[in-house]
């Protein structure tokens, strides 16, 4: 015990006095903490941004978020389900074992284990088949385009340091199941961990056998979760910290109005919108017809929102107003399909008479309070908007940690939704999970049973498209269907803010990833 | 006497499987972990079988037998947050917290007696009215606000103290100290006067009070009578009879101050075991927020057994009652 404290003694000397002069650290802090360090234990965006630090996969996005070669140099579809992959030759792990074929093979084959927590990240895929030392084939269940977006998120691991530790089998955070991966992270990235504490910090050191050319001048990253809105900001302004990301939107101001530091702000991908209960009934009136079943109402309660006003009020003047359901960097986007229905009050209440309801109806309007930017003042001013023209939506606010559950069970009349696409980054996502009837796997967030047979089949195709020109209109016909229907009220795009001290700078991106290997600090 | 011994170990059993079924069935009511758990765009079959693989398709009553015989056996779970053991998250945050409650009772004595001495030997005197009317500040303030207000003068405005986390930890085999490093030593100072801050007015008061009425006894009286120093009168004899119901007291809230430290930890991102918890009610872990309640509940157990039977022993009368 002694020795031990000694050699901990020193360490912790050593790492006082013993930094070289060009030494660059970040130090950053953001609310919630890496969760494993197995990328296949688990399916969540911050953990998964974090471990792109440590491991490459093999395309990867770039500084505009387009798909560019990272551990694969070029590919090809040799038949339509089958991928062919020219890997990268002369890359090195972490502890020093070169990247083949072999290691792709291995990890593909880890991810497709029905143990893997993020089997779902790359559900299409069969199997991964070595060619010769550098060349991988990847074969999907069918004709499928976003094999390269899902490959963005999926990291590769080395094979070799998988057998020896027994970690050749996948971790899941669902199930309990750890392996030596859980807490090691062996990558080809442009750092390696040098110590992960859970709760309390990770740290991580520059890796100087890269294989790319850094854009980032760090030598090392300091990490700590720090959950309190208050103390993060506290302590980016007493100097502890370099950056902070997210930065609360109430204290921009008071960040950039210090002397020495900057808020860095923009628009994300999230959407927030208003989901609508498609049922025979609405729970707020039992017995009675769903109103929200006639598109003129669903235009007049759409009509009746001030979209300005919540931006200017609500959301500072971060947020941007949208009339559609993916954020302009996403394939499906279109602008004509942009503008919300102009906020119009004798307009909603013509619409609300010619539908039948000229004295409104009652619905309920959930909404959670710890999810989104500002979302229970935002729903708050909704519903005093609409009680403008007769619609009286009961509000009721809770956490996340409810809402989610009730929203999935379909217990809501009209609740609020962020949607970013993630991760494939595609508005695929939005037909396949929001637009499309429960069923064939699709589905899974229709919380309010929207149906249309026009989308159903443009997904169907759109699932096949390999022609990524007549996929993206078919993506965005979907939309301008889901639009013109009023399937969702689309309200804004939701803002990222960060807060960095002078002299750092590192880049934002929609995506709301942080994304280290472009940051420089002076 | 075993007798005693055998029935409050008996209540105290009772009390914990209570704690056990209260806290259990609390958690149905605090979210569904399997939202926080699925990817954004998961399917519904996905969902369906994340919440079968956690056993959570099963009756309540099924769940909480498996929870009662796991926990029986030693085995808390395994945390959904972190996938590690949850008896190992906590033995990790226990020194964390420990160390902090220590130095905020240390502080709490250190400051609390000799100022309740003062306002009790002078209770007219301008020092001492100002130390009343301060610890009626401290006494009314929230934590999170005292918190709050010591990193902006401290940390932000002044630059002096870090702003959160524990500095520099040395690790004494398991045991994390912060005690050995001059960052972590600092790290103590803002925490560890927030979370003293109540229980040293309570010191403090408590301390007047007991001085006041002893010095007004027939015992100080007659020292004085016998003409012996007025230092020794006040410290060596009034002083040490006012202190037994400080020390009963300060025992009894070194439970209160572990179980109630989640405030301060979550301003100062103190990595203990309050902040566990904290994280957990966010993140509906349900294997972490039953064993953090049994664990307080033990706790307290615990200190009320011991105490109950402390009284037992010290005093006949007791004994005599339940025998």
């Amino acid at each position: 015990m002694r020795a031990k404290l000694a050699a901990s003694l020193t360490v912790a000397a050593s790492t006082l006095v013993g930094m070289p002069a060009d030494a660059k650290t970040l130090r950053w802090a953001s609310p919630t903490d890496i969760t494993t360090l197995d990328p296949y234990a688990h399916t969540e965006s911050f953990t998964t941004s974090m471990l792109h630090h440590v491991f490459d996969p093999l395309v990867r996005r770039g500084r505009t978020l387009e798909l560019e070669p990272a551990l694969a140099m070029s590919w090809k579809t040799v038949k339509p389900d089958t991928w062919r992959f020219e890997l990268r030759r002369n890359v090195k792990f972490h502890n020093g074992n070169p990247f083949t074929a072999d290691d792709v093979v291995a990890s593909i084959s880890r991810i497709l284990d029905p143990g893997a927590r993020a089997r779902g990240n790359l559900a299409t895929v069969v199997k991964a088949e070595k060619v010769d030392d550098f060349t991988v084939d990847i074969v999907t269940n069918g004709p499928y385009p976003l094999l390269l977006n899902d490959l963005a998120g999926i990291y590769i691991l080395d094979k070799e340091w998988m057998e020896v530790n027994g970690a050749l089998k996948p971790g899941n955070i669902a199930t309990g199941v750890t392996t030596a991966a859980s807490t090691n992270a062996i990558g080809t990235g442009p750092f390696k961990v040098e110590s992960y504490k859970p709760d309390a910090g990770t740290t991580f050191v520059v890796n100087p056998d890269w294989w790319d050319k850094p854009q980032h001048n760090l030598t090392r990253i300091e990490f700590k979760p720090v959950k309190s809105d208050a103390t993060r900001v506290a302590a980016l302004l007493s100097g502890e910290l370099d950056l902070i990301a997210p930065a609360p939107l109430q204290d921009l101001q008071r960040i950039s109005s210090s002397q020495g530091f900057k808020v860095i702000e923009e628009p994300s991908l999230r959407l927030i919108m208003l989901s609508l209960n498609f049922r025979p009934e609405l729970k707020a009136m039992p017995g009675q017809k769903n109103p929200l079943l006639d598109v003129k109402v669903r235009q007049a309660m759409w009509h009746a929102i001030d979209l300005d006003t919540i931006k200017k009020r609500v959301m500072r003047d971060k947020s941007r107003n949208t009339g559609t359901l993916v954020a302009p960097p996403v394939p499906g986007y279109a602008k004509d399909n942009d503008t919300p229905l102009a906020y119009d009050q004798s307009k909603a209440k013509e619409l609300l008479a010619e539908a039948g309801f000229p004295n409104g109806f009652k619905t309920k309007l959930n909404c959670p309070n710890d999810r989104y930017i500002n979302d229970e003042q935002t729903c708050v001013a909704i519903a005093s908007m609409w009680a403008k023209v007769g619609i009286q939506a009961e509000l009721q606010t809770e956490s996340r940690a409810t809402y989610f559950p009730r929203q999935d069970r379909g217990e809501f009349d009209v609740s609020m939704v962020g949607w970013a696409t993630l991760p494939p980054m595609d508005g695929f996502s939005v037909l396949s999970s929001l637009l499309t009837e429960q069923k064939d796997g699709y589905g899974g967030s229709n919380a309010g049973k929207y149906s249309n047979p026009k989308i159903e089949e443009l997904t169907r195709k759109a699932a096949v498209e390999l022609d990524e020109a007549r996929r993206r209109d078919m993506l965005a016909e979907a939309l301008k269907v889901a639009r013109d229907t009023v399937a969702y009220i689309p309200l804004h795009q939701q803002p990222v803010a960060w807060a960095v001290r002078d002299g750092v700078e590192v880049p934002q991106f929609p995506d709301e990833y942080v994304r280290l290997w472009f940051a420089t600090v002076k | 006497m075993f007798k005693v011994l055998l029935s409050r170990l008996g209540q105290a059993a009772l009390v914990m499987l209570v704690v056990s079924a209260v806290s259990f069935v609390m958690f149905r009511y605090v979210g569904d972990p399997v939202a926080t758990m699925s990817r954004e765009n998961a399917s519904v079959e996905e969902k369906a079988e994340l919440r079968r693989s956690l056993g959570l398709d099963q009756p309540l009553v099924v769940q909480y037998g498996r929870f009662l015989t796991r926990t029986l056996s030693g085995d808390l779970g395994i945390s959904y947050r972190n996938q590690r053991p949850v008896t190992e998250l906590i033995a990790e945050r226990l020194p964390a917290t420990l160390e902090l409650v220590i130095v905020a009772t240390i502080l709490s004595l250190a400051l609390g007696i000799p100022l309740g001495v003062l306002c009790a030997l002078k209770p007219d005197g301008v020092a001492a009215r100002l130390v009343q009317a301060l610890s009626l500040v401290g006494i009314s303030t929230p934590t999170f606000v005292t918190g709050i207000v010591l990193i902006l003068v401290f940390a932000v405005s002044l630059g002096w103290l870090p702003s959160f986390g524990r500095g520099q930890v040395v690790d004494l085999g398991w045991w994390s100290t912060g005690f050995l490093t001059i960052s972590g030593l600092k790290s103590f100072i803002l925490p560890g006067i927030t979370l003293a801050l109540y229980q040293l007015t309570l010191i403090m008061r408590l301390v007047r009070a007991e001085m006041i009425d002893v010095l007004s006894s027939d015992y100080i009286r007659f020292a004085k009578a016998r003409g012996l120093p007025t230092r020794y009168i006040h410290f060596r004899l009034a002083l040490r009879n006012a202190l037994m119901p400080v020390i009963t007291v300060t025992g009894l809230q070194i439970g209160s101050l572990i179980a109630f430290a989640i405030v301060t930890e979550t301003v100062f991102q103190w990595p203990g075991m309050g902040l566990l918890f904290i994280q957990a009610v966010s993140f509906v872990d349900i294997p972490v927020m039953a064993a953090y309640l049994l664990f307080v509940g033990l706790l307290f157990v615990l200190i009320n057994t011991v105490v109950d039977i402390l009284y037992a022993v010290v005093d006949p009368r007791l004994r005599a009652r339940s025998a």
